[in-house]
């Protein structure tokens, strides 16, 4: 009797409603239905049909259970409206509900969810940008003294003294990671200061777009110094890309070069260990920096200095002194004081029961 | 004494390494079988299993791959012989492609070691897409999701089946994962139809899932190496009790028997260098 | 000076398209982050061209050092022998370059990835000593939380709470302090390249 029922109710049934899904790009519409309340349990399975108009051409775009009477459907386009019927199974029988009214999915111009981004990142450049103007105007900015920074002139000048070569690591990432273009912007510092002692400089790369850039930043270093003839073709190539057999290749080249200084900058992972500690065993002042905080531990342990997160971002500005760059490193910290702020605010507040953050990030 | 603990502290790296080495190797080689005792977390999916009537069902959902094979699969395995040396019936299933193949190998353990019975002992459902919709499926009606099981038969003509509709007829949800997948289960199956569910998973991942063991969201956890040597210890002593002579490789607590010398030895040689750097102070 | 300023102004138009693409959900502006993608890997591709020229240059070169030349001849005969098995015969399921990679690399691979026990063995030996207050602390969390992942931690009734909590508060806020820092260096670092106060990447 109460298979009757339900077929009966579920033929009388509404169609299912369709709406738009918003914020993104046109391609999705969300389907909803609804089932008579005895219906729990008694429909088997349902089929979600999609009409594409103008066309008429009917697809299957999924299954659904019954519990659920929802479903986003993410293969659409916003040039063509759709409309949307349900196949209910019980048993034997099927019973398709009638057909919904046409909808067109919107392409978003704006992800307003994204509007607490982006007014976040308008105020941080404000401030940079601010801080840059100053700087412009020729107001001096102090920089508090970052040792592994510090060390540089000190490592470089060793290996000077030595006769030995520097080996220096840009990272195991890819040039898309900021860590890598921050140790790149290293790397010319350090080259400009080798080539004033004349002291070589190794620098084996994992990755090929890394390996052609740095190539090139050693080039114009030297280049910028006036020593274009320092410039050796091997000292800056590439290695292999897998991520240990690079980890073999600079152990073998720290132990058998017996380099004076190594600098491993930029983004590493489970190697990291592995590179440090061969350096530390032949001996090496080694300075590290990487806003790879799982590997930090390792660098801190076996390296003589290491840049922890935004100091590497901070050395290049460090290591130039030069105004407009180190303001930019006054508009991050009062960033970082604004964040501080808010942090400690949105956390008394959400002891009072108060919680403002919801749904803003 | 002094001038042997300086020494001592200066010891070449060679020496360290090679001690490293036999103490990772020897336990692995000679296992000591140190006894494993329980953490509460994984104590209390222990006594969960450990206390149900027999006959309940508690499903043991796979999803995981060969990624993290090492932690998790000993853990699979364990609960698994511990649900059927209790006479509780296992529900194998996966929301993980792979994790099909990979679970199936642990029935066939239990069958050649339990001499569990498919169907009887055991239900294997398998596979099936759709993280959220499998899970919130199961709520309804098992049979709407797995109208077959893994082999191809239907469910309604499976005997250990018989009465298992949704999630009240099922006691525990173990979700075996390296990935988040066990808060699925949690807002799924846990918030929506008040299914107990605890997570069996990678030691990395284990600090994530903590603060739903405090909310009592799980009811216990199996944590990395350490959480699937306990439970295999444990799974293995009952086997013993009850006179099984042939056992199963116990791959978990061999694994943890080197991990801890391993660590133990670097803690002495820690020791060792402070009490060199000690000496070496006063006498300067 | 023209070589100089062309890059800068790309980098320049670009960064502002890209950082404003972000925000934008609609098809035209995901087609044109699809262009920037493909002229991406289009670029990576022909670096790979450069660094297999590059590897080939440097291991011939030191094939005349006498101290080098035996890892060189090795590294360039198993990449000629690479590169014959694979062009010739497929690089599939069941094949010589599948069979090699699967039975040298992979293996070669996880060695060295195990070198990382011996390795962090020696570090820890070195570097926790009782120099100072901070150093203390960290010999103690350290031995807490080294007891904590082993058999007997579970034996010591306060340990497995301990460890617990080390990992979860002090470990876990001091990492996101940390990363709060990296966050905004990374936007800095990306504006002033955007905007061409910093050059280095230039060479200086």
């Amino acid at each position: 009797m109460i298979w009757i029922y339900l077929i009966i109710t579920l033929l009388g049934n509404a169609p299912p409603r369709v709406f738009d899904v918003p914020n993104d790009g046109g391609n999705a519409l969300r389907v909803e239905w609804q089932l008579p309340p005895d219906s729990l349990g008694k429909v088997d399975s349902m089929l979600i049909l999609r009409k594409t108009l103008p066309e008429g051409k009917v697809d299957t775009v999924a299954k659904a259970f019954t519990n659920h009477p929802e479903f986003v459907d993410e293969g659409v386009n916003y040039k063509k409206a759709y409309r949307y019927s349900i196949l209910y199974f019980i048993g034997p029988v099927q019973i398709q509900s009638k057909w919904s009214s046409p909808a067109k999915p919107i392409a978003s111009w704006i992800d307003t969810r994204k509007i607490p981004l982006f007014i976040l990142m308008i105020l941080y450049t404000t401030i940079l940008l601010v801080y840059i103007f100053t700087a412009r105007k020729g107001r001096e900015l102090y920089l508090r003294p970052i040792a592994g920074l510090e060390a540089v002139d000190e490592a470089v000048g060793r290996a000077t003294e030595m006769g030995r070569p520097i080996v220096y690591i840009p990272g195991l990432s890819t040039i898309s990671d900021v860590a890598t273009i921050a140790a790149l912007n290293i790397l010319a510092h350090i080259t400009k200061k080798a080539g004033e002692y004349e002291t070589k400089i190794i620098v084996p790369v994992r990755n090929p777009v890394v390996y052609t850039i740095a190539r090139e930043v050693v080039k114009e270093a030297y280049y910028t110094i006036g020593r274009p003839d320092l410039f050796d073709p091997g000292q800056v190539y590439f290695a292999t890309d897998s991520q240990f057999g690079y980890a073999a290749h600079v152990s073998a080249l720290m132990a058998r070069e017996k380099s004076a200084t190594n600098f491993f900058m930029g983004m590493f992972w489970a190697e990291s260990l592995i590179l440090a500690e061969t350096g530390a065993s032949t001996g090496a002042i080694q300075v590290a920096g990487t806003d790879a905080v799982t590997q930090l531990p390792f660098f801190v342990v076996t390296c003589d200095y290491t840049l922890i997160g935004e100091e590497l971002y901070a050395a290049s500005a460090y290591l130039s002194k030069e105004p407009l760059l180190t303001a930019s490193i006054k508009g991050q910290d009062q960033m970082k004081l604004l964040i501080m702020v808010a942090m400690i605010l949105l956390s008394l507040l959400s002891v009072f029961g108060v919680n403002i953050t919801l749904g803003l990030f | 004494m002094r001038d042997f603990l300086i020494k001592l502290s200066k010891i070449e790296r060679r020496y360290i390494y090679l001690a490293l080495f036999l103490a990772l190797t020897l336990p692995l080689i000679f296992p000591p079988n140190f006894p494993q005792k329980m953490s509460p977390t994984v104590k209390s999916v222990f006594e969960f299993i450990d206390t149900l009537p027999p006959g309940s069902h508690v499903l043991l959902s796979a999803d995981y791959d060969a990624s993290v094979l090492p932690e998790v699969d000993p853990m699979y395995r364990a609960v698994l012989k511990h649900c059927i040396l209790r006479g509780v019936i296992p529900i194998g299933m996966t929301l993980y492609p792979q994790g099909a193949v990979l679970a199936l190998d642990a029935f066939k353990e239990a069958e050649e070691y339990l001499g569990a019975r498919r169907d009887t002992d055991y239900v294997f459902l398998g596979y099936q897409a759709g993280f959220q919709a499998v899970i919130l499926g199961i709520g309804e009606n098992i049979k709407n999701v797995f109208p077959k099981d893994y082999f191809g038969t239907p469910i309604d003509s499976i005997p250990a089946m018989r009465g298992v509709n949704n999630y009240k007829d099922i006691a525990l949800v173990i979700s075996f994962s390296g990935s988040s997948v066990p808060v699925t289960w949690v807002i799924y199956a846990y918030s929506k139809y008040h299914q107990k569910v605890a997570a069996a998973v990678t030691a990395v991942s284990a600090a994530d899932f903590y603060p739903y063991i405090q909310t009592g969201q799980f009811v216990g956890m199996l944590a990395g190496m350490k959480g699937a040597a306990e439970y295999e210890y444990a799974v293995r002593k009952i086997m013993k009790d009850e006179g099984i002579e042939k056992l199963p490789p116990a791959k978990a607590v061999k694994g943890m028997d080197a991990n801890s010398i391993g660590h133990l030895l670097i803690m002495l040689f820690i020791i060792i260098g402070n009490l060199g750097y000690f000496a070496a102070k006063r006498r300067k | 000076m023209l070589q100089r300023r062309i890059p800068l102004v790309i980098v320049f138009i670009t960064g502002v398209l890209m950082s404003i693409q972000y925000f934008i959900p609609h098809p035209v502006s995901q087609s044109a982050y699809n262009i920037a993608l493909t002229w991406f890997r289009g670029v990576a591709s022909m670096a790979y061209a450069i660094a297999v020229i590059s590897f080939v240059r440097h291991h011939s070169r030191r094939l005349k050092q006498p101290q080098n030349s035996f890892y060189s001849a090795v590294a360039l005969a198993a990449f000629l022998f690479m590169c014959i098995v694979g062009f010739g015969f497929g690089i599939g399921e069941g094949t010589i370059f599948a069979k090699m990679y699967l039975n040298v690399q992979v293996p070669l691979q996880a060695t060295t990835f195990s070198l990382l026990a011996f390795y962090m063995a020696s570090a820890a030996y070195r570097a926790f000593r009782v120099k100072g207050l901070e150093a203390t602390l960290l010999l103690i969390t350290a031995f807490i939380v080294m007891f904590g992942v082993t058999t007997i931690g579970n034996y010591i009734p306060f340990i497995p709470k301990l460890t617990e909590w080390l990992m979860a508060v002090p470990n876990l806020a001091s990492k996101r302090g940390i990363l709060i820092g990296v966050g905004l260096g990374m936007i800095s670092t990306s504006l002033k390249i955007i905007l061409g106060i910093e050059r280095n990447w230039l060479g200086g």
